[in-house]
Formats: C-alpha cells, sequence, structure tokens
C-alpha cells in the first residue's frame, strides 16, 4: 500500500475570498444559456481593445469538449412476448416494444411490427430500460489498476474544482465492455472522494470509442463530486482539513469565492463592460452549481454530516441532487425526502470503515418507503456489474422488516431514478414511447440470482448480444491480453 | 489501493504487507502445534427434528419430505422414514428447504472489525522478512465481533480465517461461527499455511522466480532443521532461511500433512505453484485462482483444489487477465475440487462473508450444476481442510450444523429461518438489525417518549 499524502501547495481555497458575501436566495439569477462568442457579441463593448477569444471568457453552459456521440442507424427492432419492468407503470406481462429510429416507438400488451424489423422473442424473459450507474469511476481507475491508470483523484489541494473527470478517463478500460454487458447503458464517471470538492463529473454511454467525446451523453448536464467526512481529512491531515470541522470551512471558504465569481461574471456577461474577469476553472465549475447548471453528488456516510451539507447547501444557494453511498441514509429518509434530495446507495456494502459502520441493507428500501428517491449506485466495476442483484438484496431485506417493495418500483432505483440524478430522466430510464431506447433483454427475472443479461440496445442499436461473443465490444487493451471468455482449458 | 483515493470500495480492501500492523503475536514453542480439534460446545441433551423438509445431506441425493434428527448437538439421522421421539423439538420445515451449514473458506471474520481502524484488524503479522509461517490467526480472535451475527444469522455456519501480507502469511483456522470462547469456536487449527505466489511482490521478493526459490529453500531448510534440532540448539547447523519458531511451523507442510495454501491467480503461477509442490513434495492448494481455469485439467490431475469466486470477469492485474465468472464451472467440468468463495464484493470479511450463497447462485448462472455449487460451499470445503467428518454435510455423527431455508437458498427473495450450529439454534439480531428497527418509522422508536 502507497500513501499519498501531499507536500505544501497553495491553501489559497482557505485564506483566500473572505471578502462579505450575501447568501444567495435563489438560482434563478442567470438563466442558462448558450455559451455565445464574444466576438459576435452586439452589447457595448470597449471596441479599442481586441475581443478576448472564447478561452478567456466564463460563460454559462459551456462546452469546450463537446459529444462527437452520433445515434447510429439501426433496423427497428420488435421484442414481443416478453415481461416489460417500464419504470413509469405497472409490469406489462407479455407485451411488446418497438425500437424504432434510436427511440423506443411503441410499447404495450400489441405492437404491431413493421415488415421490416427483427422481431425477437422474449418469452420467459424480461425487458427492462437500460441500467444506469450514478456513481463510478470506469476510466478514471481503469483495469489492469496500478499507478499508470491511477487517474480519478487530484490529490494535491483539497478543492480542485477544476478537474475535469473526462480529461483522465481511458477508452480503452475493459471495464467499460463488462457495464455494458451487465445492462449499464449510462454510467456518471466521478473523481474521487479524497478531496472536499473533487471537480467535474461526466456522463458517458457505455459505447465503443477511441475518445472519451465519443462515449459522452450528448447534452448531458456535468456533476461536481463533494466528500463529506474521512477520505479527505485522512488525505489532508498533514496540511488540512484534519477534521471534520475542518472540511466544513473548507468547503464555505470555496462557496464564498464562487459565489463572488458568479456575480463578477454575470455582470460582465450580460454588459459586457470594462476587461473581463479572470477565469479560473475551478470558481467556474462552482459559479455553475449556483447558477443551477451542474448537479451535486456529494460522498456523504453519516446521517449527521449530510445534515450538515444540507445547511451549507441552503447558506450557498444550491441544491444537492444526490448523496452518495449515505450508509446512513435511512435515518435521516424523511429529510431526504422533504429537500427533494436523492440517495445514491450500496445495499450491503459497509462497516468496512468508521463512518460505514451503520450500513443496513435495508436501507434503500427504508429510504424508498419514506418517500425519497433511492438509488442503487456502485463504486465498484464488479458490483457495477450486479446493481439488479444489489437492488434484490435490500428488497428481500426490507421485507424482513416489514417494507414491502414491488419489483415495479425497485426497478426505478437502478433506472429513472438514477436518470433523475443526472438530470436526464426526460430522456432515458423508462420504457416509454419517445424515450431513447436504451434495453435490457434478460434471461429471467432481474431480481433473480440467475438472471443474465441476454442483449442490450443502445439508442436502439444492437450493443451487447451474449449469444454471439464475435460482436462483443473487446477494448484496445483486451488484444491479445485478455482471452475471449468462451471455451475451456487451454 | 491508496487510502483516500478514488473507489470507496476498495480504499481499504487491499491486504498487502503492512509493515504497521501492531504485533501483538506472541511466538511460542507450541506455536506450530497442530490444535485440531481443540473442543466442542457443550449441547445441552436435547433433541431436535427438523421435518418436512426438501432435504440436501450434499453427501447424498436430496429428500423430499425428510427428517433431520439431532441429539446432542449431533445428527443422529437423516432420511424420509426417520421416526420422532416423543419429546423431541420439532422444527416444522413443511415446504422449506434444509442444507448444511454453509462454510466461507477464505475471510477475515474476527480478526478484521472495522478495516480502517488498523488497532481492530489482526489478519497481518510483521513476520520476518516476509515470513510468518509460526503467526496464529486465530489467537486473534475476537468472538463479540459484530460481524459474526450477520453471518451466521444467513446461514454460513463455519469459516476459515486466514492471514494475509507476506510471503508465507501465517496459518489458517476453521472456525465454527457458535457462540462462545475462541476455544469453542475453533474447529481446526491449523488446517492450512498461507502463501502468496505471483503479483504480490511480497516479503521482500522482487521476481516470481526468487519467490520460488524462497519457498522451495524453505521446505529445504524445514526438514534440515527437523532433522538437526539438537545442533540447532547448540548453534551447530548453518543458518537457515528463517526464523526457529517459522521452521518450527514449517514442519507440517514440510512433512505434507498441512496444506500450503498459495494465493496465485496467473496461470503460469499455478503451473509454478504445482511444480514447487511437486520438487519438495508438500501439499497445496490455490486460493484466488483467477486464471485457474486455464490450467484446470493440470489441477485436477494433481488433485490440488481451486478455491476461487464466481463474480470476478475483470482484468484488475496483469496476473488476473484471464479471469473470468465460468471458473468454476469449467474446474467442475475438468474434475478439479472447486471451493466457491464470496470474493465479488468484498466478501471475505466484514458484513459480507454472508453473501456466499450468491455467489454460488452466480456460478450457477455461469455454468455450474447447482448441486455442485451446493456442495461447493459445504462438503467440499470441508473435505479440503479436513474437517469433513465433522461439518459439511448432513450425515448421522456430523455436528449439527444445519440451515432451513424458505426456498432456494442461493435466491435473494429466500429468508432463512433456522440456523443451528452444534444443535444450538443461533439467530439473533445484529447490530443492523437493531439499528433497521429503530429506525423503521419516523421519528426513530427511541425519540418517542
Amino acid at each position: 500500500m502507497t500513501t499519498r499524502f501531499v507536500g505544501a501547495v497553495s491553501i489559497g481555497w482557505l485564506v483566500a475570498a473572505l471578502g462579505a458575501c450575501t447568501p444567495k436566495q435563489t438560482t434563478a439569477a442567470t438563466q442558462p444559456r448558450p455559451a455565445a462568442s464574444p466576438a459576435t457579441q452586439t452589447t457595448p463593448r470597449d471596441t479599442t481593445r481586441p475581443a478576448p477569444g472564447n478561452g478567456a471568457v466564463s460563460a454559462p453552459n459551456a462546452d469546450p469538449f463537446p459529444s462527437t456521440y452520433t445515434v447510429p442507424t439501426s433496423r427497428s427492432t420488435l421484442i414481443r412476448d416478453v415481461t416489460i419492468l417500464t419504470a413509469a407503470g405497472p409490469t406489462i406481462r407479455n407485451g411488446s416494444v418497438l425500437l424504432r429510429d434510436g427511440k423506443i416507438a411503441a410499447v404495450g400488451a400489441t405492437v404491431a411490427a413493421p415488415g421490416d424489423a427483427e422481431v425477437i422473442d422474449g418469452r420467459g424473459k424480461y425487458l427492462t430500460p437500460g441500467i444506469i450507474d450514478d456513481h463510478s469511476h470506469l476510466g478514471v481507475y481503469a483495469a489492469p489498476g496500478g499507478d499508470a491508470l491511477s487517474d480519478g483523484n487530484e490529490l494535491t489541494n483539497p478543492v480542485t474544482a477544476n478537474v475535469w473527470a473526462e480529461h483522465s478517463v481511458w477508452p480503452q478500460d475493459p471495464q467499460f465492455p463488462r457495464a455494458l454487458g451487465s445492462g449499464v447503458t449510462t454510467a456518471q464517471i466521478l473523481p474521487g472522494s479524497g478531496n472536499l470538492i473533487g471537480g467535474r463529473s461526466v456522463v458517458l454511454k457505455m459505447v465503443p470509442s477511441a475518445t472519451v467525446q465519443g462515449m459522452k451523453f450528448p447534452g448531458a448536464k456535468y456533476g461536481l463530486k463533494m466528500a463529506c467526512g474521512e477520505n479527505p481529512k485522512r488525505v489532508y491531515a498533514n496540511r488540512g482539513p484534519s477534521t471534520r470541522m475542518g472540511n466544513v470551512a473548507g468547503y464555505r471558504a470555496a462557496w464564498i469565492q464562487a459565489e463572488a465569481y458568479r456575480r463578477r461574471w454575470d455582470k460582465w456577461n450580460a454588459d459586457h463592460q470594462g476587461d473581463p474577469p479572470q477565469r479560473d476553472l475551478g470558481l467556474e465549475t462552482l459559479a455553475e452549481v449556483l447558477r443551477g447548471n451542474i448537479l451535486v453528488h456529494n460522498h456523504c456516510y453519516r446521517a449527521d454530516e449530510m445534515a450538515q451539507m444540507i445547511d451549507i447547501s441552503k447558506e450557498f444557494g444550491y441544491k444537492i441532487r444526490s448523496f452518495h453511498h449515505g450508509v446512513e441514509a435511512y435515518k435521516i429518509a424523511d429529510r431526504l425526502a422533504k429537500e427533494g434530495i436523492s440517495a445514491s446507495l450500496w445495499s450491503d456494502w459497509g462497516g468496512f470503515k468508521m463512518e460505514a459502520m451503520d450500513g443496513v441493507r435495508a436501507n434503500l428500501a427504508m429510504v424508498s418507503a419514506a418517500g425519497a428517491r433511492a438509488i442503487v449506485h456502485s463504486d465498484d466495476p464488479s458490483g457495477m456489474q450486479r446493481l439488479n442483484q444489489d437492488a434484490a438484496k435490500a428488497m428481500a431485506a426490507g421485507e424482513q422488516i416489514g417494507i414491502h417493495t414491488t419489483e415495479d418500483q425497485a426497478i426505478k432505483w437502478l433506472t429513472i431514478n438514477p436518470a433523475w440524478a443526472l438530470g436526464l430522466d426526460d430522456r432515458i430510464g423508462s420504457i416509454e414511447v419517445g424515450k431513447n431506447a436504451d434495453i435490457v433483454l434478460w434471461s429471467a427475472d432481474p431480481f433473480s440470482v440467475y438472471a443474465r443479461v441476454d442483449r442490450v440496445w443502445i439508442d436502439g442499436a444492437p450493443a451487447f448480444d451474449r449469444a454471439n461473443p464475435a460482436s462483443w465490444w473487446r477494448t484496445d487493451f483486451e488484444l491479445g491480453n485478455v482471452p475471449l471468455p468462451t471455451g475451456g482449458a487451454k | 489501493m491508496k487510502p483516500g483515493t478514488g473507489n470507496d470500495r476498495l480504499v481499504t480492501r487491499g491486504t498487502g504487507w503492512e509493515p504497521g500492523t501492531v504485533l501483538r503475536w506472541t511466538v511460542t514453542l507450541i506455536a506450530a502445534a497442530t490444535v485440531g480439534c481443540l473442543s466442542t460446545t457443550p449441547a445441552r441433551a436435547q433433541t431436535v427434528a427438523i421435518t418436512g423438509g426438501k432435504v440436501y445431506p450434499v453427501s447424498g441425493p436430496p429428500i423430499e419430505n425428510g427428517t433431520v434428527l439431532v441429539r446432542d448437538g449431533k445428527i443422529v439421522a437423516v432420511g424420509a422414514n426417520v421416526a420422532v421421539p416423543n419429546g423431541a423439538t420439532r422444527i416444522d420445515a413443511t415446504g422449506k428447504w434444509v442444507t448444511p451449514g454453509l462454510i466461507n473458506a477464505l475471510t477475515g471474520l474476527g480478526v478484521t472489525e472495522i478495516g480502517a481502524v488498523p488497532n481492530t484488524v489482526d489478519r497481518t503479522a510483521r513476520g520476518d522478512s516476509g515470513i510468518s509461517a509460526s503467526f496464529p490467526v486465530w489467537e486473534g480472535i475476537n468472538p463479540a465481533s459484530t460481524m459474526f451475527p450477520p453471518a451466521r444469522n444467513e446461514g454460513i455456519t463455519s469459516v476459515v480465517v486466514v492471514p494475509t501480507g507476506g510471503l508465507i502469511a501465517g496459518q489458517a483456522a476453521l472456525i465454527d461461527l457458535v457462540p462462545g470462547t475462541v476455544t469453542d469456536m475453533i474447529n481446526k487449527a491449523p488446517v492450512a499455511m498461507v502463501a502468496q505466489f505471483g503479483d504480490a511482490r511480497s516479503g521482500g521478493s522482487n521476481a516470481r522466480g526468487e519467490q520460488y526459490e524462497r519457498l522451495k529453500e524453505l521446505i529445504e531448510d524445514t526438514r534440515a532443521y527437523a532433522r538437526r534440532k539438537a545442533e540447532f540448539d547448540r548453534a551447530q547447523t548453518r543458518q537457515f532461511a528463517a526464523r526457529r519458531s517459522d521452521l518450527e511451523a514449517l514442519i507440517p507442510v514440510a512433512e505434507g500433512r498441512l496444506p500450503l495454501m498459495v494465493n496465485a491467480d496467473r496461470a503460469s503461477d499455478i503451473e509454478a505453484v504445482l511444480r514447487l509442490a511437486r520438487e519438495v513434495n508438500i501439499k497445496v492448494m490455490i486460493a484466488g485462482g483467477a486464471e485457474s481455469w486455464e490450467v484446470a485439467d493440470k489441477l485436477a490431475a494433481a488433485n490440488v483444489p481451486a478455491i476461487v469466486g464466481s463474480m470476478g470477469n475483470i482484468p484488475e492485474s496483469f496476473a488476473a487477465l484471464g479471469e473470468r465468472q465460468e471458473t468454476p464451472a469449467l474446474l467442475q467440468r475438468a474434475r478439479a475440487k472447486v471451493v466457491l468463495i464470496a470474493n465479488g464484493s468484498g466478501g471475505e470479511e466484514l458484513f459480507n462473508v454472508r453473501n456466499l450463497k450468491y455467489d454460488a447462485g452466480v456460478a450457477v448462472a455461469y455454468g455450474l450444476a447447482w448441486d455442485d455449487a451446493l456442495r461447493a460451499i459445504t462438503l467440499t470445503p470441508a473435505e479440503v481442510f479436513g474437517v469433513a467428518n465433522r461439518v459439511g454435510s448432513l450425515q448421522p455423527g456430523r455436528d449439527a450444523n444445519i440451515v432451513v431455508w424458505s426456498g432456494d437458498p442461493f435466491e435473494f427473495a429466500t429468508r432463512v429461518e433456522h440456523v443451528l450450529i452444534r444443535g444450538r439454534e443461533v439467530i439473533q439480531p445484529s447490530r443492523q438489525d437493531e439499528l433497521m428497527q429503530r429506525y423503521k418509522t419516523y421519528p426513530p422508536a427511541y425519540r418517542k417518549p
């Protein structure tokens, strides 16, 4: 084991920007708008100076690394006589789903197949929306591991809001196709939890590409990773924060700076008067949170710390979209429901550190029963392949204490609820007409231990077919390194 | 993995050589002595009849509507036509499934309370240049560990407690999860000497060939030491490759009485271990075995058991590039001995030793026959670790380690209804159960007047 304690680096995040700042009451002050090129602005400006290049301007919703993913053309597909867990309503038995032009074109008891459609017999099988994992480190902690591929935690400063996970993602991580083969179609890749503020996440489709841009979910919002508790205070024990109160002081100092930055730039972007303020990548990300353009994903185990993070979010006028790990979410599930904060949870991972001691297997069921959005997340490339099993364990644990969860509820933990956490619930996460055709065909009830993923479609295009190993996505890394998992002993 | 980095689930999973581990064990002259069958908890003189269930003895075919009769902690009869004596306590298992208690063969249970709190972790000895052969991991077991109830409440009745770290990590023990003292719990200790080979870069070795030579030298020096103890005591021997206590502990290995359980993943590493076993004539077993399926026929031919999981399919290291979920099925097909462990999501320790049954279910999904999967978590580990005369099957004379399930033990929706260890019901609320009860309504009951 190696421990990476950082040396002396700037502590500017702690001491800077102590100027007065009124808590922001609303995030509606600046509406999201396209990143306009200053050169095309007609707003009055001092024309004696050259216009700043885009790179000097801190614009809301800027997209400097745009997705290059395009929906592949594919044949229409009808899956019929299948049990459909829609995540939008009751289970449809012996139903059919039509995928056409990348979208779900029809869902129901009987759906007419167009003449050119591939027809798949789903008898005895189950159909679900594509599984969505809102907590993954694929690509940033790629297999086969080691220092060379350890790119998920920028442990050089407790606040690294300036880093973007996508700049660490290795598209050839062999964990991507394994996630796909287990039904995951969309994943949020987060920076690690060693920092108070770890940086931007990126939402990826589980599709092969030579570049991360080719995997990026078009139009998905960014997330911001924040972390409570033991990790930051352990990593920065020698330079601070070394305590939980130090952690909280660190978050607050960062938001104070961010609010001032947001005001400066919102003003300049509105009037273009004078020199633009200096652009700062970290504060820009935080300002985008304050504008509501980036969603906060907060690693936090303990109930008491979650409550404090909620207070901090109110102090500075931002929303927490989801608490991640939240092993004690069940202790404040009523509060989470009231605040509209989702909880991204494991069923039974816990106990490995002090702040994880109180993990209980019914956490998801208890949070769900209290009316909060429960989400099964993984934070693990192996667990990511069995999110459905994690849900099943939580359902069973709930039964033991008298909380009954139907499959129609539990499927939401895996699909529409994480879609909401990513701000994508209008596009993915349920089997409804008009949604992206991200679909998984299971060999059996996905809440059975014996179920395997038979087929996966992303945007209506075949992405995985267990019966056809030759079609499986193999990353460049795997060629020559990893034998195809077929056949027996050499 | 690095503390505080990345994947939080992995932060405390690494179990490499940790020089900072508190040196708590005491080297004694008898450290290496086999303590087998140290004790049994005196069971109350009572008779229990589990009736009407679908009984899986594992040692024989399933019995519909069967009865398991238990007296004084032992199984006395199993069958479809067993007379239930008057006065017997009856457990109605109609519609239920009855199996032997499950055995998780690779855990840190009882010697790891909270992974990230070092003072509660007693799984890794400091040793001497990577050699900790004399380390009796069971002396650090805490029977009051809160990690025991979650495991036994879900049907795990025995575990192997396995030390980690170094080239020779120490000696493993098989314990029954019966409430009581360490002495009460120990079924057999040691059951294996634990070693690492390959990627570990452990114990001062920096290359696989060096590890091979060190292991070979250790066995040869152990034999020399065993022959020349008197001269050794008079300092009339050359210097041996290990401390006296470690040489002493290795004697049963050198004599072929105690297997060397070698953590090895790469196919060529496993082959190297098989070569070593032949060259120095010792018994080995392979643990981890990511690529063991590639050498399944060789393992079968050498009668070397493989202790493997069913959930790994990620090329997590250059030694595990070929890991796949069909491994148990492929080993079984080659007629190698398969012991299934819960290495899917941290099942070695803490809460999830209980998840062994799900690893078995996943193994079935990936091609292992259901009966073989049950055997791989009951009778096969019992055989491999030399305790099949006590546990692992439902036969007259065996300890009454029995689980009654509401249905298929491998399914998530199945409930555990009864767990007997040595004839005693052992289900009791875990910390987690108490927390769930406390918080299942809002405000929680403890806040109400």
